[in-house]
């Protein structure tokens, strides 16, 4: 695999894995238990898909899933800012939902018809499991459209949605990164040398 | 040793989060290649962030060494694994111990008329008076439904 396209599925893994951990937050305190079901559901599919994206990656580079996960320090990733925001507002946590798997699709289409059949394939597969949140999103957009506080969360959100096709400013980061990094990785930093899960 | 022999012993191992199934009936095996005393397995997760897919991996290399092999385990990554390869033992399975069976893959992804639809058959009481409750459930794999003939919510296998 060329270095290019191991930078993009990077690019994509680290978009996935931290956007998991943000989704991941509303387990338990989701404005709707129905929601805490389906936020929860979402982390683990973002994560997973991570998990396949850097296994890709380790094979390549003769490394782990894990880690390209959390070996690296906070300046290393190449996650979009959009995904890094620590969200306390449903409102704006659904704007991003909703801009995030717009900008998702629109990479995913183009991957699938990548010219390695690993890279199509994957995406094959990570596609199909995001349809569900696709549908997820756009019924919540359906729902909040005529919202202000949903109005102005998208507003405010958009360019940094629209920054996820950017590659050029990936790499700089907001200050939340280093407190999600901490959180995300202690367990792993703790691990005594040798230590077998 | 035979692939007969391994698909036998891979027909034994339930699927760790819906035990009434085993991985064969789930269609997750992809193919089997026995080469003296060293057995190849390919398989696919269901859903990428599947936790159960360790517990399956090694659950597979376990049973092979079982048989006096020595196990390789390579895991898919791709789209090679559908809902539609749910054997109709498997399918009947499920519906069984109460979860509706996935409906067919179709040419293009689900969309949420198709999911409120009641098309989707209650696993109790075989009524299509059902509504979709949340499109998410327990595990990756599952919607909540509710069937308003027999009161029942229910689990829907989602379509992959």
């Amino acid at each position: 695999m060329k270095e290019q396209e191991q930078q993009l599925l990077l690019e994509i893994a680290d978009d996935e894995l931290i956007l998991g951990w943000r989704d991941s937050e509303w387990t338990g305190i989701a404005p709707l238990l129905e929601e805490d079901v389906a936020f929860s559901s979402i982390a683990q599919n973002e994560i997973g898909h991570a998990r396949a994206l850097y296994e890709l990656v380790a094979r390549a580079r003769g490394t782990t899933a894990d880690e390209l996960a959390f070996d690296r320090s906070p300046d290393e990733y190449r996650c979009a800012p959009l995904v890094e925001l620590r969200l306390m507002d449903w409102a704006e946590t659904i704007a991003r939902h909703y801009l995030y798997e717009k900008a998702d699709a629109k990479r995913l289409e183009q991957l699938k018809h990548s010219d390695d059949p690993e890279i199509a394939g994957l995406a094959a597969k990570i596609d199909r499991e995001e349809a569900y949140h696709r549908i997820h999103a756009q019924m919540w957009f359906d729902r909040l459209q005529d919202e202000p506080r949903f109005v102005e969360a998208l507003e405010r959100l958009r360019p940094q949605a629209e920054a996820l096709h950017d590659s050029a400013h990936r790499g700089e980061h907001t200050a939340e990164l280093t407190d999600l990094w901490e959180e995300m990785t202690v367990v792993r930093r703790s691990q005594p040398t040798g230590t077998k899960w | 040793m035979t692939e007969a022999q391994v698909w036998d012993a891979l027909a034994e191992i339930p699927d760790p989060e819906i035990p009434v199934i085993s991985l064969v009936d789930l269609g997750v095996v992809r193919g089997i290649d026995v080469d003296d005393r060293r057995v190849r397995v390919e398989f696919t997760p269901t859903f990428l962030g599947c936790p159960a897919l360790e517990v399956m991996r090694d659950a597979m290399a376990d049973s092979i060494r079982a048989l006096g092999a020595e196990p390789e385990i390579e895991v898919l990554l791709d789209d090679s694994w559908s809902t539609d390869r749910i054997t109709p033992e498997g399918r009947e399975k499920l519906r069984a111990s109460g979860f509706a069976p996935p409906s067919p893959r179709g040419v293009a992804a689900p969309t949420l008329v198709q999911l409120q639809s009641n098309a989707h058959r209650c696993p109790y009481c075989g009524s299509t008076e059902t509504r979709l409750e949340n499109i998410f459930g327990p595990t990756p794999c599952r919607s909540l439904r509710y069937c308003a003939s027999c009161k029942q919510p229910f689990e829907q296998f989602k379509t992959i």
